[in-house]
C-alpha cells in the first residue's frame, strides 16, 4: 500500500468535493470490489454464506444506524424495532403474492413510517432522554410483536418467508443470495459515501454538532432529524427484510429484540461513529467475536485441562462482548475506523514524514 | 370489581413500587453526582445477589454475615468500576457514556453467569410465604419487609445528605466546576456515590432475589427502575419514592384491568408507556431539576 502523495491539498472546490481525493483509495476500493465479486469462486459455501453474507447484510444495517447516530447525532436504541417492521411488512407482502422487489420496498417504506415516530420524540427531547424514549419504543414493539398473532403468529411462533426471487428469477443458491447481499451493501455504501459530499450530509453534521447553532445558521433541525430517522429506518427496514428473506428464512420476534438494537449500536461504536470503513470492521469484529472466543476457550480448556462447565462456555462470549465495548471506549473511542485512518495517514506521507499535515 | 379487591391491588402495588424505588435509588445517587445514567445498575444488583449466595452457600457464612460482607465487597466494586471505567469518560458525549454503561452491564452479567451459572436459585431469607391479613386485604410478608428496608435506606440517605460528606455531594451535583474550584474533591464524591449505589444494589438484590429468585431476570429490573427514576426526576430521591409508589399502583391496578382485554403480560406495556409519556410530557420528571441549555 503506497500513496505517492505528500499529504492532500485542495486547490479548488471541485477537488475538495471529489469522492476520492486520494487515487489509491479508489484503487483499493476497486480491488476490494473485484474480490467481493470473485469471492464465490474462491471460498467454500461455508465461508460465503455463514460469514461473508451476514457480514454484508449487517454492515448495510449498521450503516443505516450510523446515518442517524454517527452523522445526525441522534441516539437510537430502537433500531431493531424498525428492522422488525421492515421484515414483517415485507414477508407479509411477499406471502400475499407481491413480487419481492416491491415487497422489499413496502418493508422499507413501512419501517420508514414507523421510524419517523422516533423523530417526533427527537423533536421534543435529545441525548439521554431520546435514548430512553427509543428504548421504551423498542420494548413496546417487542410487546406488540409477541402479543399480536396477526403480525407474528403469536409469541413463540415464527413466520416462514416465501422463496426469494428478483425480476421473476428465483434465487435459492448460496452464490445468488450472497450477490443479493453484496449488491445491497454496495448500494448503501455508495449512498453513504456520497451523502458526505452533499448539502444534506453537511446539514446532518451541523445538527449533530449543536442543533441550536444549526438552527441559527438556517438549518431546520427538525426537518433534518426527520430525514435522518426516516432514511435510516428505510435502510434498516430493507436490511431487516433481506436478513429474513436471504439468511434466516423465517421471521420470529426474538430476532428483533432489544439486545439486537444494542448489538447494532455496539457495532458502530466499535467501528467508529460516522466512519464507513470503520462500520465494516466493527460489524466483522462483533459478528465474529463469539465464534473466535468460543474457539480459543474450547482449545485452552482442552490444552490446560480446565474444568469448564457448559454454562461457563456459553456465557463467556457475552462477557467478552461486553469487555470489548468497554475496552474500545477506553482505548480508542473513535473506533476501528480511526485506527485505520491513523495507518492510512501514516502511509499517505511516508517516507516524507516532515510533510505531515 | 369491589373496593376491597381494588384496595388490595393498590396496597400491594404500592409495596412493590417501594421496591422499584429501592432499585431506582441506585440510579438516582449516581446521576445526582455525575449525570451518568447507570444502565449497569441491573447487572450490579444481580452480581450482589450472586455474591451473597456464593458466600453463604459455598463458603458457609451465616446469611447476615454474607450480606454484610457483600455490602463491603460491592462498595469497593462500585469504587473500582468508577475508577477504571467511568472517570475517563467524563466530558465525553452522552452516546459514549451510555454505551459504556451498557457494555459494563453486558460484561458484568456475562461474567456473573459464566462463574455461577444461570439456573435460578432461591435466596431463603427465612421469611414465610403465608400472606398477612390486614382486615380484608392480603399482604405479602416479603414485600412488607422489603418496603421497610427501602424506607429505612431512604431515611438513612436523607440524613446522610445533611452530613458534611452529604453536603459535599450536594454541592457536586449542583455545579461540579464550582465545587472543584472551592476545593471539594469531585472525584472522591463521584466515587463515593458509585460505592453507595452498589450498596443499594445489595439491598435490592437480596430482596428481589427472595421475591423472584436469583437469576438473570434480576438485571431486567432496569427498565422499571429507570422508569421510576425518570418519572421522579433523575436527581431526586424523594421523587424516586413517590414515583415508585405511583408506578407500582398504576402497574398493579392497570394490568388487572388490561390483562383481560389484551390477554396477559400488559405490565411491561404499562411501564414502557409511563416511561414514554413522562419523557415526552415532562422530561425532567416530577421533582427533577430543569436544566436550561445554552448555545
Amino acid at each position: 500500500m503506497f500513496y505517492p502523495l505528500a499529504g492532500v491539498r485542495h486547490q479548488s472546490y471541485l477537488s475538495d468535493s471529489k469522492l476520492f481525493p486520494v487515487p489509491t483509495d479508489r484503487n483499493l476500493l476497486i480491488v476490494l470490489t473485484i474480490a467481493g465479486i470473485g469471492a464465490p469462486f474462491l471460498l467454500s459455501s461455508l465461508y460465503l454464506n455463514s460469514y461473508l453474507q451476514p457480514w454484508l447484510i449487517w454492515t448495510a444495517l449498521a450503516l443505516g444506524l450510523n446515518l442517524a447516530t454517527g452523522w445526525a447525532g441522534q441516539l437510537h436504541l430502537g433500531y431493531a424495532a424498525t428492522m422488525a417492521v421492515g421484515a414483517y411488512a415485507a414477508v407479509h407482502a411477499a406471502r400475499f403474492g407481491i413480487p419481492w422487489e416491491f415487497a422489499l420496498l413496502i418493508g422499507g417504506l413501512a419501517a420508514s413510517l414507523i421510524g419517523s415516530l422516533f423523530a417526533f420524540a427527537a423533536l421534543r427531547v435529545k441525548g439521554l432522554y431520546l435514548a430512553i424514549v427509543t428504548l421504551a419504543m423498542q420494548f413496546i414493539m417487542d410487546w406488540v410483536l409477541n402479543h399480536s398473532p396477526v403480525i407474528s403468529g403469536g409469541s413463540h411462533a415464527s413466520l416462514q418467508s416465501p422463496r426469494f426471487a428478483l425480476l421473476g428469477q428465483e434465487i435459492a443458491s448460496g452464490r445468488g443470495l450472497y450477490y443479493v447481499a453484496l449488491g445491497w451493501c454496495a448500494l448503501v455504501t455508495v449512498f453513504m459515501m456520497n451523502l458526505q459530499r452533499t448539502a444534506l450530509g453537511r446539514a446532518l453534521v451541523a445538527v449533530r454538532e449543536k442543533d441550536y447553532a444549526a438552527a441559527i445558521l438556517g438549518v431546520n433541525s427538525f426537518y433534518y432529524k426527520l430525514i435522518a430517522f426516516s432514511t435510516s429506518s428505510f435502510i434498516g427496514g430493507i436490511g431487516g427484510a433481506l436478513l429474513v428473506a436471504t439468511f434466516f428464512f423465517l421471521a420470529a420476534p426474538e430476532q428483533f429484540g432489544v439486545n439486537v438494537s444494542i448489538q447494532v449500536l455496539a457495532m458502530i461504536i466499535v467501528g467508529g461513529l460516522g466512519s464507513i470503513i470503520g462500520t465494516y470492521f466493527g460489524v466483522a469484529l462483533i459478528l465474529l467475536m463469539p465464534g473466535i472466543a468460543n474457539e480459543i476457550l474450547a482449545n485452552a480448556a482442552a490444552l490446560f485441562r480446565l474444568p469448564l462447565g457448559n454454562e461457563t462456555l456459553a456465557h463467556i462470549p457475552t462477557a467478552v462482548y461486553g469487555a470489548l465495548i468497554v475496552i474500545f471506549l477506553l482505548v480508542e473511542p473513535l473506533g476501528l475506523g480511526k485506527l485505520y485512518a491513523n495507518i492510512r495517514d501514516y502511509f499517505l506521507v511516508w517516507p516524507f514524514d516532515q510533510f505531515k499535515k | 370489581m369491589d373496593i376491597a379487591y381494588l384496595s388490595e391491588l393498590a396496597v400491594n402495588g404500592a409495596l412493590t413500587g417501594l421496591l422499584y424505588s429501592l432499585f431506582a435509588l441506585g440510579l438516582v445517587l449516581i446521576y445526582k453526582s455525575s449525570s451518568v445514567p447507570n444502565l449497569a445498575q441491573g447487572a450490579l444488583t444481580m452480581l450482589a445477589a450472586y455474591v451473597v449466595l456464593a458466600l453463604s452457600r459455598q463458603l458457609g457464612f451465616p446469611l447476615w454475615l454474607a450480606i454484610a460482607a457483600t455490602t463491603i465487597i460491592m462498595f469497593f466494586a462500585g469504587l473500582g468500576v468508577e475508577k477504571v471505567a467511568l472517570r475517563r469518560m467524563a466530558g465525553r458525549p452522552i452516546v459514549m457514556i451510555l454505551m459504556m454503561t451498557l457494555g459494563l452491564d453486558i460484561f458484568i452479567r456475562g461474567s456473573t453467569l459464566a462463574v455461577w451459572g444461570g439456573t435460578s436459585r432461591s435466596m431463603e431469607l427465612g421469611i414465610s410465604y403465608d400472606p398477612l391479613f390486614l382486615g380484608p386485604i392480603l399482604l405479602s410478608r416479603i414485600n412488607l419487609a422489603g418496603a421497610g428496608v427501602a424506607i429505612a435506606l431512604f431515611v438513612a440517605f436523607l440524613l446522610f445528605f445533611r452530613t458534611r460528606h452529604g453536603i459535599r455531594l450536594r454541592a457536586i451535583s449542583d455545579d461540579y466546576i464550582a465545587s472543584w474550584s472551592i476545593g471539594i474533591s469531585v472525584e472522591h464524591g463521584v466515587a463515593l456515590s458509585w460505592g453507595m449505589a452498589s450498596v443499594v444494589a445489595v439491598a435490592s438484590g437480596v430482596i428481589w432475589g427472595e421475591i423472584q429468585g436469583v437469576d438473570q431476570s434480576l438485571s431486567q429490573l432496569l427498565l422499571k427502575g429507570l422508569t421510576v427514576a425518570v418519572l421522579g426526576g433523575l436527581d431526586s430521591i424523594a421523587g424516586a419514592i413517590l414515583a415508585g409508589i405511583f408506578l407500582g399502583v398504576v402497574e398493579n391496578v392497570g394490568s388487572s384491568y388490561l390483562d383481560s382485554i389484551v390477554g396477559g403480560g400488559s405490565r411491561d406495556l404499562i411501564v414502557a408507556a409511563v416511561l414514554i409519556f413522562t419523557v415526552m410530557l415532562r422530561p425532567h420528571g416530577l421533582f427533577g431539576r430543569h436544566d436550561i441549555e445554552r448555545v
